[in-house]
């Protein structure tokens, strides 16, 4: 059953359920950012409409920086500007930003320890017609890796609207990650966000399987878990947005009551989420882990739809994954 | 300001004394960079003794003009430079590239107070400087960023998008100053990959420029003065400089980008440079 404490959205497995972008959520955070704090700026590089930087702008048109098409610029002159108190978010396709100004993002922000926010719209295979180009699906890996790097991917896009605060006020470099499809909005304004915090959003008495998802995929996740229970198939869904600093104690404690993993993310099964969290129990309480992703595969073009559901990661593959980890045909 | 005999002379002195050191820790540290940080010695006195508002015993101090330094693996020339202006002592210089300094072998910024940047992969300087630049304009203040960076990094991508993006942004309160050695760790600039034209380069993209002796510190002083004047737009100053400056035996040779003098090269090299190329007689050396 639904997480009450969750304070998730009452109409959560409703047809009409609101549908909203993630990157939506950014937009709206970074307005709401800078009007608390005036040291808070945008920089794009070509792409402000479809980042929804252009929200920034329209209400702080001197606190947003057109760079160009020139991502390693936009990251390198973010860098310094943070080096004078400055609070920058950098937003571009996550293909690019962090995909090609990685070393930039390395050594002036993650080693020089500068406040920049790296905004990465279009993760994931739901991207759709665009292509493999376009559908990022490393960054989770490469960002995490970084020393001092905050990984985080938003669930919906009021989770993203607070995760884009949270780190307007953080002072660690901080990785976002956003998605292009409007995506059902399942939290609240009343849902608890906290960077370094899962959320629990479906218990069981007795779960089979706890299903750990990042991302919008939680709400698949959410939806399996409501399918499998009519199935009398128990499972637990704990949503982690913050992918790092991941919630040790939450990811445990669903690892021990289930004893059984799967992790569902719309990134490579190889450095990402899954990963993450296959690392953390293999050393502190090793159980089986199905890592449910894109299996050393680039995506394809498609509508967001059909290839999520072609790779697996829909309500139904989630659930078919779960039959599958616990031998039920 | 024009700079008096007197001045020039003390900015010179120290450049020589800056040279010294960085001989001595290269030889200690027994890696590193030797023609470029020589290179580089008077610009950086200048810098440090002259041209930057500073304050070594409060080097976060809020009003200091920001220098950065894009071409991070010629930093023992700022190690020395700050030592010798009072940032931390001489002696420490000889820890660099040891476990456990703050004088890493490309400069950290969260380790020592006084660097600006964290650098060393070529062509991130200028937009750093660049992005600097734009923030303390847009809070009206009025320090100065000043960026060194080398001739062989103009082959990096990253620095067009920033010289592109100075210009656009009218950044008049920023300085580059290019380390025209025309060496690089391959060979010649110009043999592996020409970059002639550099000032036309620059001109076009929108920027001042200027051309000057890197080791004339009068001229260097001036033209630094000079990009004051204009707040239209970010100035580049080219100083020619000679890689190995000081050491006759290894001035021009690109060989030295990347090397390190041995202890028996680094007594040889500290003679050659006491005694000026042979100015001054080697007893008085």
């Amino acid at each position: 059953m639904l997480n009450k404490n969750a304070q998730l959205n009452t109409n959560v497995f409703s047809k009409d359920i609101e549908k909203k972008a993630t990157r939506d959520g950014f937009g709206l955070g970074a307005v709401e950012a800078g009007k608390k704090d005036p040291n808070v700026v945008v920089l794009c590089a070509d792409l402000k409409e479809s980042t929804r930087a252009e929200w920034f702008e329209n209400e702080f048109p001197d606190r947003f920086i057109e760079v160009g098409v020139a991502e390693q610029n936009m990251a390198t002159v973010a860098a310094g500007m943070a080096a004078v108190g400055k609070r920058p978010f950098i937003a571009s396709y996550a293909a690019f930003s962090p995909g090609r100004n990685y070393e930039q993002i390395r050594t002036t922000i993650a080693l020089n320890q500068q406040p920049v926010v790296v905004c990465g719209m279009h993760a994931g295979v739901s991207v759709g017609p665009d292509g493999a180009t376009h559908q990022m699906l490393e960054d989770i890996g490469m960002m995490r890796m970084l020393p001092g790097m905050n990984v985080i991917v938003p669930g919906d896009a009021e989770e993203a609207r607070k995760a884009t605060m949270a780190a307007a006020e953080s002072k660690t470099p901080t990785y976002l990650r956003f998605g292009r499809a409007p995506t059902p909005v399942f939290t609240t304004t009343d849902t608890p966000f906290e960077i370094g915090k899962a959320l629990v959003l479906w218990e069981s008495a007795k779960p089979k399987v706890a299903l750990m998802s990042t991302g919008a995929l939680s709400y698949e996740a959410l939806l399996a878990a409501r399918a499998l229970a009519s199935d009398n198939i128990e499972v637990t869904v704990l949503h982690v947005p913050s992918v790092k600093p991941l919630d040790e104690e939450k990811v445990e404690e669903a690892a021990r009551r289930a004893g059984r993993v799967i992790t569902i993310e719309e990134h490579q099964v190889a450095g990402g989420f899954g990963s993450a969290i296959a690392e953390f129990l293999s050393e502190r309480y090793p159980v089986p882990v199905t890592r449910l992703g894109m299996k050393d595969v680039f995506g394809q073009s498609g509508e967001p739809e059909e290839l999520l559901k072609h790779y697996g990661l829909q309500a139904s593959g989630i659930a078919a994954a779960v039959r599958t980890s616990l031998g039920i045909y | 300001m024009a700079l008096t005999d007197i001045e020039i002379k003390n900015i010179e002195t120290h450049a020589e004394a800056i040279r010294e050191t960085i001989l001595d820790m290269l030889v200690q540290a027994g890696s590193g960079h030797t023609a470029g940080p020589l290179g580089m010695s008077d610009l950086f006195a200048a810098f440090y003794f002259h041209i930057l508002k500073h304050d070594p015993k409060n080097p976060d101090w809020e009003e200091r003009d920001r220098l950065i330094l894009s071409n991070g693996h010629t930093v023992p020339v700022r190690y020395s430079a700050m030592a010798h202006a009072g940032y931390f002592p001489v002696e420490e210089c000889l820890t660099l590239r040891k476990f456990g300094s703050r004088l890493q072998g490309h400069p950290e910024r969260d380790r020592l107070p006084g660097l600006e940047t964290t650098s060393g992969p070529l062509g991130s300087g200028l937009s750093q400087a660049a992005g600097i630049a734009l923030a303390l304009k847009m809070d009206g203040k009025k320090n100065r960023t000043f960026v060194m960076m080398s001739d062989g990094e103009q082959q990096e991508g990253n620095t067009w998008e920033a010289v592109m993006f100075a210009s656009k942004y009218e950044l008049g309160n920023l300085t580059a100053v290019m380390d025209r050695n025309n060496i690089q760790i391959d060979g010649m600039t110009e043999d592996v990959m020409p970059l002639n034209s550099l000032k036309e380069k620059y001109e076009a993209f929108g920027w001042h420029v200027m051309e000057i002796d890197g080791h004339n510190i009068e001229a260097f002083v001036d033209a630094c003065d000079h990009a004051r004047a204009i707040p239209e737009k970010p100035t580049l100053i080219i100083a020619h400089t000679i890689p190995g400056k000081g050491v006759p035996e290894i001035e021009y040779d690109y060989k030295w980008h990347g090397k390190w003098p041995t202890k028996e090269e680094g007594a040889r090299f500290m003679k050659e440079l006491r005694n000026g190329a042979g100015r001054v007689p080697n007893e008085y050396a």
